[in-house]
C-alpha cells in the first residue's frame, strides 16, 4: 500500500527542456549563428508569402473573364487557365469527343495506383495492364462500339504523357531483362553487345535519341513504308528506358547472394529455369523502389518530346500560350501544368520512400 | 571433354548429342545472336543507303566545309554566317562545354550547402532545405528552363528601365551586362602572375605535407597560400602601370553596348541547370555524410578537435568516397541536360546541329556528329571523375 508509484519519486525534468519554448530553443535558436539564420530566414518569409498568397488567391481573377479584365488586375489570371485548360490537358482532341482521352487518363491512374499495391505483383499486374492499356487504346483511336475515329496526330495534353510514360516503360522492362542478364552474362558476344548498347544510350542526351528517331528512323524502313510520328518518339522512349532500366536491374542480379545461383545450378535447372524460378523473383522484388525512381525520372523525361513536336501536356500549354489574345500568362500556365507534373513525381518519390522503408523491414527481420 | 573422351571405340558423337555439351551450345547461340544483329544492321544500313540514293542525298562529311550562312548569337570565338558548318560546329561544342563547366562548378556549391543545410539544427532552415529538393526534383527541368526564360525575357525590365544592383552592372530582359577591364599590359601580368601563383601554391602544399609526413611539423599553407594568391597579382598589377579604364555597357538606343553580356539564354539555362542539378546534389551529399558514422565525429571532438576541424579532417574526407560516384552521375546528367537549350535557343552543339541539319539534310552525320560529341565529354568525365576517386579511396594496406 505505502510503495509509491514511479512517478512520485521521479523528479521533475529540469526547467525549460520542456514545452514550446524549449523546443524554439533548441531548433530554432541553439546558437547566435542559428538564430541570426531563424531571424533571417523568417524576415524573407514574411516579405515574400503575403505578396504571394495576394497574386495566387485574393488579387487575382477566378471564372470567366477576359483578358482585360485579367490586365488590369494585380493577381494571377486564372481565367486564362479556365479558358485553355481543355486545351492544356486535352490538346486538338475533337471537343464533343474529350470524355474519352478523360476517361483514358483516369483509367491509367487507377491502374497506377492499383499497381502501387504489392499484392497486386504477383498475378494480377500483367493482365491488369494489358486489358487497361487496349481499353485506353480504344478509347483513344476509336473506331469501334460507335466511337468515331481519332487519329493519333490529334491527341494531345495529359494522356499522351502519361501513355508515353506507361507504354514506354512497360515495353522496355522485357528488353532491359535480357540487357541486365546479357551483361552479366559468360558469353563474351552477348556480353559485349549488351555492354555496348547500353553504354551507349546512356553516354548520348535523350534529345539525340529522339532527333534519331524523328529523321533517321524514317531512312531506316523500306521505301514506301512509313512510321507515325507518336509511335517513332515512343521507340526512342523505349530505346532510351531500357538501358536505364537494365542497370538497375543489374543491380538486382548482382545484390542477389551466389548462394542462390549455385543452389539453382545444383538442382539442375537450365539457364533459362534458373532466371526464370529462381533468380528474376528475388533480384526484382530488391529493385523495385530504384525501378519507381528510374519511371519518375522518365516521367519528367516524356517533356523532351516537346523539342521534336509531339503534343504531350508540356506542348498543350506552350501552345496555349501562342494565343495572341491572352499573350503573356505563362506564369499561370506553367504553374498549371507544374503543379500536375509535381504531383505525380511527389507521390510517387513518396511511394518509393515508403517501399524502401518496407523492404528494409522485411531485410531486418 | 567431348573430343578427350572420342577413343577408337566410340563412335562420332552425333549432332543431336553435340548439341548435348554446353559450351557447343554457347557458341551457337553467340553465333545465332552475332548475326542476328548484324543482319538487322545490314537490313537498316541498305534500306538507308536505298532511301538516301532516292532522294539524292550525298552522304560524307563534305557539307562540313560549305558555308553555314545562318548567324549564331553568342559565341566564344569568331564566327560569322560566312563560316563553315565545321566552325559552327565548333562553336556549338564551346557553347556546351562552357555551360557544362560553369554549371557543375555552380551546382556543387549550391547542392553541397544545401545538403548541408537539410542536416542543419535549425528545425527552420532544415525545413526549407527540404521543400526546395523536393520541388526541384519532381518538376521537370524542361519546365524549369521555360520558366526562367520567360521571367527574364517577359518580366525583367526594358534596357532603358534596367535594375543597377550595383554601379555598372545591368540586369533586363537583354540579359546581364556588366563592366570588364580594358585591354592592358596590366591586367595580362596580374593574370599570369595568378597561373604562377597557383602553381606555387600546388607545389608548396605538396612540399608541406612531405614534410608534415617526414617530420610532424605543420607550416601554415592556408595563410601563405592565400598570401601568395593575392599578392603575386596584385604586385604585377601595380608594377605595370596599375590600368583602372573599364569598359562599362551603356544604353545606345534601345540596348546596351559595351562591357561584357550574359545572355538571358544562357542566363536561364545555367539557373535551370544548376538550380535542378543542386537538388540531386544536396541528397548524395546529405547521405554521404549520414553514412558517416556517429562515433567517428564524436572521437574527433573527444580528441579537442574544433566541430570545423572534425567535419574537414575526419567527416568529409570519408564521405567523399561515398559521395563521388553517385556526383560523377550527376555531372554527365547536367552536361546531357545541357542540350536541353535548344528548347530556349541557347546556341549549344544540340541546336547548332540541328539548324545543319534542317538546312542541309544530312540527318545521319548531324546526329552522329551530336552523339560522337555526348559520349566523349561522358567518357571525359568518366575518367577523370574515377581518377579522383581512386585518388580519394581508402588506401588497404
Amino acid at each position: 500500500m505505502t510503495d509509491p508509484t514511479p512517478t512520485d519519486t521521479a523528479p521533475p525534468p529540469p526547467a525549460g527542456t520542456l514545452g514550446p519554448l524549449a523546443w524554439l530553443r533548441a531548433n530554432l535558436f541553439s546558437s547566435w549563428f542559428n538564430g541570426l539564420l531563424t531571424v533571417l530566414i523568417l524576415w524573407g518569409l514574411v516579405e515574400l508569402i503575403p505578396p504571394l498568397v495576394h497574386w495566387l488567391v485574393i488579387d487575382s481573377v477566378w471564372g470567366p473573364a477576359d483578358p482585360q479584365t485579367c490586365r488590369l488586375a494585380d493577381g494571377a489570371c486564372w481565367a486564362f487557365i479556365h479558358e485553355k485548360y481543355r486545351l492544356i490537358l486535352f490538346g486538338t482532341y475533337p471537343y464533343d469527343d474529350q470524355w474519352r482521352p478523360l476517361l483514358a487518363v483516369m483509367i491509367i491512374v487507377a491502374l497506377l495506383a492499383a499497381s502501387c499495391d504489392p499484392r497486386t505483383w504477383c498475378r494480377l499486374i500483367l493482365p491488369m495492364w494489358a486489358i487497361g492499356i487496349a481499353l485506353v487504346l480504344v478509347l483513344m483511336f476509336g473506331g469501334v462500339f460507335g466511337l468515331a475515329y481519332v487519329e493519333n496526330t490529334r491527341w494531345g495534353g495529359l494522356p499522351v504523357t502519361l501513355l508515353l510514360s506507361v507504354v514506354g516503360l512497360a515495353a522496355a522492362f522485357p528488353v532491359a531483362i535480357l540487357l541486365a542478364l546479357g551483361r552479366r552474362s559468360d558469353l563474351p558476344v552477348v556480353k559485349a553487345l549488351s555492354v555496348v548498347y547500353i553504354e551507349m544510350i546512356r553516354g548520348v542526351p535523350l534529345i539525340s535519341l529522339l532527333f534519331m528517331s524523328s529523321v533517321m528512323l524514317p531512312l531506316f524502313l523500306p521505301t514506301g513504308v512509313t512510321i507515325d510520328k507518336l509511335l517513332r518518339a515512343q521507340i526512342a522512349m523505349i530505346m532510351f528506358a531500357s538501358a536505364y532500366l537494365a542497370e538497375v536491374i543489374r543491380g538486382g542480379l548482382q545484390g542477389l547472394d551466389n548462394g542462390q545461383y549455385e543452389a539453382a545450378d545444383s538442382l539442375g535447372l537450365g539457364y533459362w529455369q534458373k532466371v526464370r524460378l529462381v533468380i528474376l523473383p528475388q533480384a526484382l522484388a530488391m529493385v523495385i523502389p530504384p525501378i519507381v525512381n528510374t519511371f519518375i525520372a522518365f516521367f519528367k523525361d516524356t517533356s523532351l518530346v516537346l523539342i521534336i513536336g509531339i503534343f504531350d501536356l508540356m506542348t498543350a500549354a506552350k501552345a496555349a500560350l501562342t494565343d495572341m489574345y491572352w499573350r503573356g500568362f505563362y506564369k499561370e500556365a506553367y504553374l498549371f501544368v507544374a503543379v500536375f507534373y509535381f504531383c505525380f513525381c511527389f507521390f510517387m518519390s513518396k511511394y518509393s520512400k515508403w517501399l524502401e522503408a518496407r523492404t528494409a523491414r522485411g531485410v531486418r527481420r | 571433354m567431348a573430343g578427350e573422351m572420342r577413343g577408337p571405340g566410340r563412335p562420332q558423337p552425333t549432332l543431336i548429342e553435340r548439341l548435348g555439351d554446353e559450351r557447343v551450345r554457347a557458341v551457337l547461340f553467340q553465333v545465332l545472336v552475332a548475326g542476328a544483329v548484324l543482319a538487322l544492321v545490314w537490313y537498316l544500313v541498305h534500306n538507308t543507303l536505298a532511301n538516301l540514293a532516292r532522294q539524292e542525298i550525298a552522304t560524307g562529311f563534305g557539307f562540313l566545309d560549305r558555308p553555314s550562312n545562318f548567324a549564331i548569337g553568342d559565341t566564344l570565338v569568331d564566327y560569322s554566317a560566312a563560316d563553315s558548318y565545321g566552325r559552327a560546329f565548333l562553336v556549338g561544342i564551346l557553347n556546351t562545354l562552357r555551360v557544362a563547366l560553369i554549371g557543375i562548378v555552380l551546382t556543387t556549391m549550391l547542392g553541397t550547402v544545401i545538403g548541408i543545410a537539410r542536416l542543419s539544427p535549425n528545425w527552420l532552415v532544415a525545413r526549407l532545405a527540404a521543400v526546395y529538393v523536393d520541388t526541384v526534383r519532381n518538376i521537370p527541368l524542361l519546365l524549369q528552363l521555360f520558366i526562367w526564360y520567360s521571367v527574364i525575357t517577359e518580366s525583367f525590365p526594358h534596357p532603358r528601365q534596367a535594375y543597377q544592383p550595383l554601379p555598372g552592372v545591368f540586369v533586363s530582359k537583354r540579359g546581364l551586362m556588366f563592366p570588364v577591364p580594358e585591354a592592358h599590359p596590366g591586367w595580362t601580368a596580374a593574370l599570369i602572375a595568378l597561373g604562377i601563383a597557383v602553381v606555387a601554391v600546388i607545389a608548396l602544399a605538396v612540399w608541406a605535407k612531405r614534410r608534415q609526413d617526414a617530420s610532424g611539423a605543420r607550416f601554415p599553407v592556408a595563410t601563405t597560400g592565400a598570401g601568395l594568391l593575392l599578392g603575386l597579382p596584385l604586385i604585377a598589377y601595380l608594377a605595370f602601370g596599375a590600368p583602372t579604364a573599364f569598359d562599362v555597357p551603356a544604353l545606345r538606343g534601345f540596348n546596351f553596348r559595351g562591357g561584357l553580356t550574359i545572355t538571358p539564354e544562357l542566363t536561364a539555362l545555367l539557373l535551370g541547370l544548376v538550380i535542378y542539378t543542386a537538388g540531386f546534389i544536396a541528397e548524395i551529399v546529405r547521405s554521404g555524410i549520414l553514412a558517416v558514422s556517429r562515433g567517428q565525429s564524436e572521437a574527433g571532438l573527444s580528441l579537442g578537435l574544433s566541430r570545423g576541424l572534425v567535419l574537414r579532417l575526419i567527416v568529409l574526407p570519408q564521405a567523399l568516397r561515398i559521395i563521388i560516384p553517385p556526383l560523377t552521375g550527376q555531372y554527365l546528367n547536367l552536361t546531357k541536360n545541357s542540350s536541353l537549350a535548344v528548347a530556349i535557343g541557347y546556341p549549344d552543339v544540340v541546336s547548332v546541329l540541328n539548324t545543319t541539319i534542317n538546312q542541309t539534310g544530312q540527318a545521319i552525320e548531324g546526329v552522329l556528329m551530336i552523339m560522337g560529341v555526348y559520349l566523349s565529354i561522358s567518357l571525359s568525365i568518366a575518367i577523370f571523375m574515377n581518377w579522383y576517386n581512386a585518388h580519394v579511396a581508402l588506401v588497404e594496406r
